[in-house]
């Protein structure tokens, strides 16, 4: 599986507050949750985003709050896959259990610059940063996560009775 | 090598006899938490799979305190979804406006939470259940689904920093300042992936409100959970609120920790920490001239009953600043009752607070005390994000009950001691 996008890029500690504002958790509705996306530090991020980009992110990406609602609402939002140096716990173990594709990658966070466009190997965690000709190793998931993510998210994983 | 209590814990649930730092594992769950912002994800994905039982009707508690009293159609709607699912599915620990608390307040009271349980909640500060000697998390609602459908939950075995608490508190230095000194030394992400450890001797001047905050925050510095050794506190507490048959985990004395952090209590000041992360910690002393327009006591961090009587303790005969509003809010029903009892309901009116019912409210920006452009807030929350509490324009001061309440009545960011003169 592969992801190919443009980078839009972030800084270190992106927290749940700024993906999704907690005022808009009144409502659980993905397309809904996507139009708030990033608002509050990015007003420009969804007359930019394209289908397809890639997020880039510094250390501790997704800190905060456990709502669902930040990577549901970056995925619907149209991003294919987020990289960041580190990702906060909860939001590693949400984005793989609805199924956003997230890559640890510290190289690839602190070299890859906004517009470049970037080319993500999800089977082996390489990333390729096309503008610049270079590529990154990210960690590829254990298997036992791959599988989750093979199955389609984690329910349903556990109705083909692999948890 | 030998484990640490975390891994004892997920080694027991797991139906292993040892685990080891990275280990994936499924692990038992003896409890499923999730709220009215996080539960109706779960409710749809729990649905959408065709589910039709539950694991267990008494091992999942449904707490709706974070936009009640509803505070518009949308919220109404959202937890009309979970309350239709407790119905439907006979869940015995749903709770509703009338009996609901703060979830991480009201867990605890009930005695919903034992030493050396496991327990997953959909809400990042599932930690705080680590005061009790128990291993708990934050999760997602999918977590919440699957957890609820199976009681099961996959989990990475973490590695785990310790503290090793020496020393007794000063006065008017509660908890809530050593979280937020550690977490000023540790970093947001200084603990991630990690259990962070609380043992030593000076674990014993700290009270359960005390490890109940200092757990709470635990994820402000990036941990999986936060975990107290358990003593003759942590036993009477479980008593005291009707558990029984309950297992004590010990660090095994190879264990191995990533760091080891000694800290002595009796350096630790009045700690503030300023916009717009938890870990820019500071003693209050140092801040310089902050003026305030709100504050807001309350919270799963510190809106128990020993949290108010030290704010009730600071306002009696005093009045809050002209320039301030302040609010109260007691974390669940049984505490509301208590300060009542107590005539700290009454203080905190008549030193001009505002009291509300349970709920999170204010401190994720969701109602009963939003802020305005350009406006700053103490607060005795865990979290000070960019717009956290209202406008993106507005800035959060974490701070202790104590703190709090000496600030709103100065309008700016001072120590208990210095509204106080001298009176302990």
């Amino acid at each position: 599986m592969n992801a190919t996008g443009t980078a839009i890029k972030y800084g270190d500690n992106i927290d749940t507050d700024v993906i999704i504002p907690a005022r808009y958790l009144n409502t659980s509705d993905p397309k809904e949750l996507a139009s708030h996306c990033m608002e509050d530090i990015d007003k420009g991020f969804l007359s930019r985003v394209q289908p397809g980009d890639i997020m880039v992110g510094g250390k501790n990406f997704g800190c905060g709050s456990s709502r669902e609602h930040a990577p549901i609402a970056i995925k619907e939002s149209g991003i294919s896959c987020v990289i960041a140096s580190t990702f906060a716990r909860i939001f590693y173990r949400n984005a793989i259990n609805i199924g956003l594709p997230i890559v640890e990658c510290p190289e690839a966070s602190e070299k890859i610059q906004a517009g470049d466009k970037v080319s993500v190997d999800f089977d082996t965690g390489v990333i390729t940063n096309v503008t610049r000709g270079e590529t990154y190793q990210g960690e590829p998931f254990p298997s036992f996560i791959q599988g989750i993510i093979a199955a389609g998210g984690l329910m349903n994983a556990i109705k083909a009775g692999a948890l | 090598m030998g484990m640490t209590m975390t891994q004892k814990i997920l080694a027991a649930h797991a139906g292993l006899d040892h685990v080891s730092a990275g280990q994936l594992i499924k692990a038992k769950v003896d409890l499923v938490l999730g709220n009215d912002i996080t539960a109706p994800v779960a409710v749809n994905e729990f649905e959408k799979a065709g589910i039709e039982t539950v694991f267990d009707r008494d091992k999942i508690a449904l707490v709706m305190d974070h936009f009640t009293p509803n505070k518009d159609i949308k919220a109404a709607e959202q937890v009309k979804v979970v309350r239709d699912f407790a119905k439907k599915y006979k869940i015995t620990n749903f709770f509703d406006v009338g009996k609901v608390g703060v979830e991480h307040a009201l867990l605890p009271e009930m005695g919903l939470v034992k030493p050396g349980d496991l327990v997953i909640g959909a809400d990042s500060h599932t930690c705080t259940y680590g005061a009790l000697a128990a291993f708990s998390t934050g999760v997602g609602s999918t977590d919440m689904a699957a957890g609820m459908a199976t009681g099961m939950c996959w989990l990475k075995v973490p590695t785990a920093m310790r503290f090793v608490l020496t020393g007794k508190l000063k006065p008017w230095v509660s908890g809530k300042d050593v979280i937020l000194h550690i977490i000023g030394m540790t970093g947001v992400d200084g603990a991630l992936y990690q259990s962070m450890e609380f043992t030593g001797e000076g674990l014993g001047s700290l009270t359960m409100e005390d490890r109940l905050c200092m757990a709470n925050m635990a994820i402000e510095a990036g941990a999986k959970n936060g975990i107290f050794d358990y003593d003759e506190k942590t036993a009477q507490y479980a008593k005291e609120h009707g558990c029984a048959d309950w297992t004590v985990y010990k660090a095994d004395a190879d264990a191995e920790y990533t760091q080891t952090y000694e800290i002595d209590l009796s350096a630790i000041e009045p700690t503030v920490s300023l916009p717009h992360l938890p870990e820019n910690a500071k003693p209050v002393s140092d801040v310089g001239e902050i003026t305030i327009d709100q504050a807001v006591i309350g919270s799963c961090t510190n809106g128990r009953i020993e949290d108010l009587r030290a704010a009730a303790k600071i306002f009696e005969g005093k009045h809050v600043h002209e320039n301030v509003r302040c609010i109260v809010i007691p974390a669940t029903q049984k505490i509301m009752l208590q300060a009542m009892d107590e005539g700290l309901v009454k203080t905190f009116i008549e030193a001009g607070c505002a009291v509300s019912t349970p709920t999170c409210g204010p401190c994720l920006g969701g109602h009963m005390g939003i802020l305005a452009k350009g406006e700053r807030a103490v607060a005795t929350t865990n979290r000070n994000f960019v717009g956290r509490m209202g406008s993106t324009g507005s800035e959060v001061y974490l701070a202790s009950p104590a703190v709090a309440a000496a600030s709103a009545i100065a309008g700016k960011l001072v120590t208990p001691e210095s509204v106080l003169g001298g009176k302990a």
